[in-house]
């Protein structure tokens, strides 16, 4: 019969197939994983951020975003947008130039590679001579001056990259000009900063990594005035009206220089070391802001006592008398200060100061009294603690939504009220179509919920469930204690903070019921928490239960952890979801699975042990069931749970950071080595190979057995309410399925509303099955007499799902890693299957039911199943006749973690880490699409060339759109893509090879 | 003729006597002395197995429990291919070699048809195959041992339009000692992995082969070009060109049937044989699941739904278990485990779990 059941291409359905299933990567959320420039445009009000994988990201206002990937897959430098422009020229660490622009198509902006350049010296000269180390983007959008080590400064015209040569200021020309008395030949070594006069673009100060700064006139090319610093030059800022500019040095000094026509070597006006007198780390950026009230805004990067606070990431904010010292959790990679930008204004006026830092963006509210941080909508940090788990729910009801959002707000109370700065371009995409929240987990015991309807992930609410728990460490105790003549006056800033008190508080489970607001979450430590949420503070007792798993089971000895201590008497909660119910697993294993039932307020969770079920209305445990062979010992020496010992988790945490740190050092020696580094990789890759081939890696092929390790690990638990004994009466049941492919069910009376207090839940096993190919169950599920899953608690009570059909025969879907496989009910024999690993070798990770609508028709639509396999691909197969309806290349198979990460929503899209601090997001439905889709204008141009426009936001909103030829960028843009699987793939084989180096 | 006719009777489970004896008994119960038949029985597997001299017959009676059912047919009737392979084939290696005993020890005996073995493995489409390549059915199920064997990857040189080319390949890498795949002696270190149940590991990473072999190894099927292609069959209609050593021009990828259908492997059988994942009704309370194995019933309904029409169905009662219904329930099944003492006696411990119709709760 089955055979019959194969047909081969259906044309009607294959168009259908065409009209329901679609494959797109949209967008990355989260912050870029190893950024290494910062870049920011006034004019558009655009942010740009480059990172080490050669990726570039442009943010404006939220929504307006761009991505960008380098072909060549180099560390991104430098990034500077070109004055006036819809462009933007990035300096890679192979010392070549990209130029990209913001071009319209389709409607839409879209960021587009242009060009790009290297630098070519006379042949024969070293490869410093051309090694860029300053860039600056004249003002006439013509030129670029390229500072490089050599001393030499190049001059290129934009945007065909010429390089004009006579127009070159060469460090000779520079000596012969300045007075032999106050230089020698090493003073014009390395440009370490070009900056041009704020008034007069036919000036630019150069400033020589030895302390030499020159003012150079580029009309005459002669050096109009020349200043002699004593120290190592780290860079310069040009007070805005150009009579003054303030250089910063290695020595943690800053030292502000008048520029006046009648002294051509002046003195300094001020020399500071701020945090002296002992020795400081370098002051490696610096900003001078001038202010109505007349007292400047001073702020730089660095200048720390070297001894004993070298360690820190800071940047100091000096406005007369008030000083902070902003303390970053992680190394400041660039930052920038938005301030007037409208040439008429007098003063500069910051309003705010935004900071790249390796793990996250801080932006500062400089406006405000206390300087306090603004909440960004975008570029969130997912990883401040690590990442251990996620839960998507699709479609929130507008009163839980609005809940979660009023707590949150209470948390966020601390947080500037100012609108986000960086407001350029105009988000054009349409509002998204539901409201859906993601749930990440965390290795700290937080649970955070984010805003996952559109293309900006932002934070609602954070949740912690350590208050529930005695820790070692006190939450009280915060690193923010420090007394007023502190000094210098640290404060520290940012969320990220990736060292875990006690691992055992990781979230492995969660499951919230968007109707009743029920949550649980479960963790390392075999602790499920059941939460209500509440709009107030509020101070309870949270009930506390133990659940044996082992019961009476003899001889065993868990050896893992310890479980987490509680918490006696009552505690104090925060607005939002407080837990009020605590099952303890014993022994004390990962929760491997757990269910929610809303509707009969119950709650399953498993683990390596076996399964519990617990009323959280009586707060009684109904029953436990062990599944445990016999022969498996190594599920009680906890090694799931070993791995992560506290030692070793923070050794791992340093490690990390230590790892990161000198990564970010690295550097490239010269650009015409390239060939040679290529050349070594590939006797490396050959050699590697021959290893390789010397000691094969092998595979035993062995048939599973009930003995193997973990069989008892309960996979998953689902509840139904189903046909379980007989085909007349339905009743709520309780699925369970194992690693070792062993469905448990049971059957359950929960007594009705009235007497729900009163009576107990009664359970009591129904039938047991046994996969024959005992592999591990990932997924249950039930079907209704129309072959329709059943619908989630509670959907049919709120009107949101057609009550299922209880006439017809249930059917029962049982995913295992191998197969899918359909039994009837009430009596369970196989019906249909699907084997996914004896045909195609892969095996399933990830499984969901979700409904795909149809592009053409708004009323059609199906459920499928879709499925994450163990090589990355995601397949959609039918329901309920397990058809493959469509195939694609998701996740490298080599990215255990991305395929592990992923999370399927219930509308066909999904998500996945493709970093520890990235999700990326992806559809495989024609319907539901979220996606950046964003303009740009070019704010008006007149022929003046140093006309400045009041903002890009203004002009954006009002200019009409501009369609030009877009033929060339069609070609480039097929290419964009392939460059980003390419370099996925060196990514791949650098870690790999650092992962062998390291061994 | 023969209808379906029961007799139950009892039998001296310590002093079983002779199979001569057991033979003139049952004709004698049955009124059918002037019939030439062939008796078998189902044993602990639910598998038929026949009984036709002492030791099977002994065998028999011993792992009876509580009661030996016997089946009788008449000789010219036998079904033989309903022994062994289509009996839901469930072998265990006492089995094997207790037949392997009586092959050495007493050659004079009975010895029964071939199709009394319970395969192990077995070399197929030999006649659809090029010649340098083996296809071999590794039967799991039918056997205790491991199949114990491991793969690798390799690079393996293959004839195409182009020329010579190195391509990677799957190999067998190592087989453990005593294991199915080293008995069976089809397949050897260094073998080529072509095929996996008819699909082409081509193309596919040694994980993904390993997942499908595993997937199969109920009843896997791997199509090998041996390392050693002195022992292969030389088909006369073939040009003798192709020498052993010289294989390449076969080796060559065109040369393998295109259709991934696997002549002599009726999809059917294979499905059943997968099919029975075994389904435990009806409420057990947790606490009474006792930490032994039990023994399905699924496996003994099965028997008795695939009775022919003319075979003769007997229980043999022994002792003090009669009464017991032979198709009854599990838990019934468990408890008469529990309680008897002798149990210990007529289940061999290592043997059962194993084995597909038992499970381990």
């Amino acid at each position: 019969m089955r055979r019959f059941l194969r047909p081969g291409h259906d044309p009607v359905r294959e168009r259908l197939k065409r009209d329901l299933f679609q494959f797109n990567k949209t967008v990355e959320h989260g912050f870029p994983h190893q950024p290494s420039a910062l870049g920011y445009s006034p004019f558009l009000r655009l942010m740009a951020i480059g990172t080490r994988s050669g990726a570039i990201k442009l943010y404006g206002a939220p929504g307006v975003e761009f991505m960008g990937l380098h072909e060549e897959n180099n560390t991104v430098m430098q990034i500077h947008f070109i004055p006036d422009q819809c462009q933007l020229v990035t300096l890679l660490d192979d010392n070549s130039l990209h130029l990209w622009s913001l071009k319209q198509h389709s409607g839409a902006s879209e960021l587009r590679e242009e060009n790009r350049f290297t630098l070519k010296g006379p042949p024969g000269s070293p490869p410093s001579a051309t090694q860029i180390t300053a860039v600056l983007p004249h003002s006439s959008r013509e030129v670029l001056y390229l500072g490089t080590e050599s001393g030499n400064i190049f001059v290129v015209e934009l945007p065909s990259f010429r390089v004009l040569e006579d127009r070159s200021i060469t460090s000779e020309a520079v000596l012969q000009r300045v007075p032999e008395d106050c230089c020698n030949r090493r003073s014009c070594e390395l440009v370490e900063a070009l900056q041009e006069h704020p008034k007069n673009p036919d000036q630019i100060l150069i400033g020589y990594s030895r302390g030499l700064i020159v003012l150079w006139d580029l009309q005459n090319n002669k050096a109009t005035h020349h200043f002699l610093g004593n120290q190592q030059l780290e860079n310069l800022y040009w007070q805005r009206d150009g009579s003054k500019f303030i250089s910063c040095h290695y020595d943690g000094s800053y030292t502000q220089w008048p520029v006046s026509s009648d002294n051509r070597q002046p003195e300094p006006l001020e020399n500071l070391v701020p945090y002296g007198p002992f020795p400081c780390k370098a002051i490696s950026k610096i900003y001078w802001q001038t202010t109505k009230n007349g007292l400047p805004y001073i702020i730089f990067q660095g200048g720390m006592p070297r001894a004993s606070y070298g360690d820190r990431h800071s940047i100091s904010v000096v406005h007369g008398s008030q000083q902070t010292a902003f303390d970053f959790t992680s190394r400041v990679i660039d930052f920038f200060i938005i301030f007037s930008s409208e040439p008429t204004a007098e003063f500069d006026d910051p309003s705010a100061m935004v900071v790249l830092a390796e793990e996250e963006l801080v932006v500062i509210d400089l406006k405000t009294v206390g300087w306090p941080a603004v909440h960004p909508p975008y570029l969130a940090s997912l990883h401040c603690s690590a990442i251990t788990c996620s839960h998507h729910v699709s479609n929130i009801p507008l009163k839980l939504w609005e809940r979660i959002i009023s707590a949150g707000s209470k948390q966020n109370i601390h947080y500037s009220n100012m609108p986000w700065p960086i407001d350029g371009g105009t988000n054009i995409a349409p509002d998204p179509p539901q409201r859906d929240l993601l749930l990440t987990g965390h290795e700290d015991g937080t649970v955070r919920f984010w805003d996952a309807s559109g293309v900006c992930l932002h934070l609602l609410y954070k949740l912690s469930t350590v208050r529930v728990f005695l820790t070692d460490a006190d939450p009280n105790d915060n690193m923010n204690t420090l007394g007023e003549d502190e000094w210098p006056p640290l404060r520290k800033v940012g969320t990220f903070d990736p060292y875990s008190d006690d691992p055992r508080l990781g979230i492995q489970k969660i499951y919230l019921c968007k109707y009743s607001g029920y949550l649980t979450v479960a963790g390392t430590a075999g602790q499920v928490l059941v939460m209500e949420l509440n709009d107030e503070d509020a101070e309870h007792i949270v009930d506390h239960a133990e659940a044996d798993l082992l019961q009476d089971q003899e001889g065993y000895r868990w050896k893992g952890h310890e479980k987490l201590k509680t918490r006696d008497g009552p505690v104090r909660f925060e607005a939002g979801f407080q837990p009020f119910v605590l099952v303890q697993c014993q022994p004390p294993a990962v929760v491997t699975s757990l269910a929610l039932h809303s509707e009969w307020k119950l709650v399953a969770f498993g683990t390596s042990h076996g399964f519990g079920l617990f009323d959280h209305q009586q707060k009684r445990l109904v029953f436990v069931k062990c599944t445990l062979h016999p022969s498996d010992q190594l599920a009680l020496e906890g090694p799931l749970s070993r791995v992560k010992s506290l030692k070793k988790s923070l050794r791992q945490s340093f490690r990390r950071i230590r790892r990161s740190r000198v990564s970010s050092r690295k550097r490239r020696g010269g650009s015409g080595n390239a060939s040679e580094v290529q050349e070594a990789n590939a006797k490396f890759d050959q050699e590697a190979l021959q290893e390789m081939e010397l000691a094969p890696v092998q595979r035993k092929i062995e048939a599973r057995s009930a003995e193997d390790s973990f069989t008892g690990f309960v996979r998953t638990l689902y509840f139904a309410d189903t046909f379980l004994r007989d085909s007349s009466r339905h009743c709520p049941s309780l699925w369970a399925g194992t690693n070792g492919g062993t469905v448990y069910a049971f059957c359950l009376r929960v007594p009705p509303a009235e007497r729900r207090m009163d009576e107990r839940v009664r359970a009591e096993q129904a039938k047991e099955i046994q996969l024959m190919h005992r592999a591990p169950v990932v997924g249950i599920l039930v079907l209704d007499g129309r072959g329709t899953p059943l619908p989630e608690p509670l959907e049919v009570a709120h009107d949101l799902s057609k009550s299922p059909d209880m006439q017809g025969s249930h059917q029962l879907l049982v995913v295992s890693e191998e197969q899918f496989k359909v039994f009837t009910l009430p009596k369970v024999s196989s019906k249909l299957k699907l084997k996914l690993t004896a045909l195609e070798g892969c095996r399933v990770r990830k499984v969901t039911v979700a409904n795909f609508g149809s592009c053409k028709t708004d009323d059609y639509s199906e459920n499928d199943l879709a499925v994450l396999t163990n090589l990355g691909d995601v397949q959609i197969i039918s329901l309920p006749f397990l058809k493959l309806q469509i195939r694609y290349p998701c996740i490298r198979k080599e990215d255990v973690s991305g395929i592990a990460s992923c999370v399927f929503t219930k509308y066909g899209q999904g998500f996945y880490l493709i970093s520890p601090s990235e999700f990326e997001r992806f559809s495989l439905s024609t319907k539901w699409l979220v996606e950046p889709r964003c303009v740009v204008d070019l704010p008006e141009v007149t022929s003046n060339n140093h006309v400045h426009n009041k903002s890009g936001v203004e002009n954006a909103a009002r200019k009409s759109r501009n369609l030009g030829d877009y033929g060339e960028d069609e070609r480039k843009s097929g290419r964009l893509m392939e460059h980003a699987l390419l370099n996925d793939e060196k990514v791949l084989k650098e870690i790999q090879s650092t992962l062998e180096g390291g061994r | 003729q023969f209808g379906a006719e029961f007799r139950r009777f009892s039998l001296d489970r310590y002093k079983p006597g002779k199979f001569e004896d057991f033979y003139k008994l049952i004709l004698h119960i049955h009124h059918i002395a002037n019939l030439e038949v062939m008796i078998g029985y189902a044993d602990v597997h639910g598998d038929l197995l026949p009984i036709n001299n002492d030791d099977n017959f002994f065998k028999a009676v011993s792992s009876a429990h509580p009661l030996l059912r016997v089946f009788i047919q008449r000789q010219d009737e036998v079904d033989y291919s309903n022994f062994g392979t289509n009996t839901l084939s469930r072998k265990k290696k006492a089995l094997v070699t207790l037949r392997n005993d009586n092959i050495r020890r007493r050659p004079h005996i009975n010895i029964s048809m071939p199709h009394d073995f319970r395969p192990v493995s077995s070399i197929i489409d030999v006649d659809i195959l090029p010649e340098t390549h083996r296809r071999v059915r590794l039967y799991r199920h039918g056997c205790e041992k491991p199949l114990g064997f491991y793969i690798r990857d390799g690079t393996s040189v293959r004839v195409t339009p182009h020329g010579l080319e190195k391509v990677p390949g799957i190999f067998i890498s190592r087989m453990v000692p005593g294991g199915l795949a080293e008995s069976t002696g089809l397949l050897a270190v260094n073998d080529e992995v072509l095929e996996v149940n008819g699909i082409e590991v081509a193309g596919k990473t040694l994980d993904q082969v390993t997942d499908m072999m595993i997937a199969n190894s109920h009843n896997l099927i791997i199509t090998v070009k041996p390392a050693n292609q002195r022992n292969n069959i030389i088909r006369s209609s073939r040009m003798s060109g192709s020498s052993g050593q010289s294989t390449d021009s076969t080796a060559s990828h065109h040369s393998l049937p295109t259709s991934h259908v696997l002549q002599n492997f009726h999809p059917d059988e294979m499905e059943s044989d997968e099919e029975a994942d075994i389904v435990i009704e009806g409420g057990l309370e947790p606490q009474h699941i006792p930490k032994l194995h039990s023994l399905t019933s699924s496996s003994l309904s099965r028997i008795n739904g695939s009775s022919l029409s003319h075979r003769l169905q007997r229980d043999l009662v022994l002792n003090n278990n009669s009464g017991r219904e032979s198709n009854g329930n599990i838990h019934k099944l468990l408890s008469s485990l529990k309680t008897d003492p002798r149990h210990s006696l007529v289940i061999p411990r290592g043997g059962i779990e194993e084995d597909g119709t038992v499970i381990t709760l």
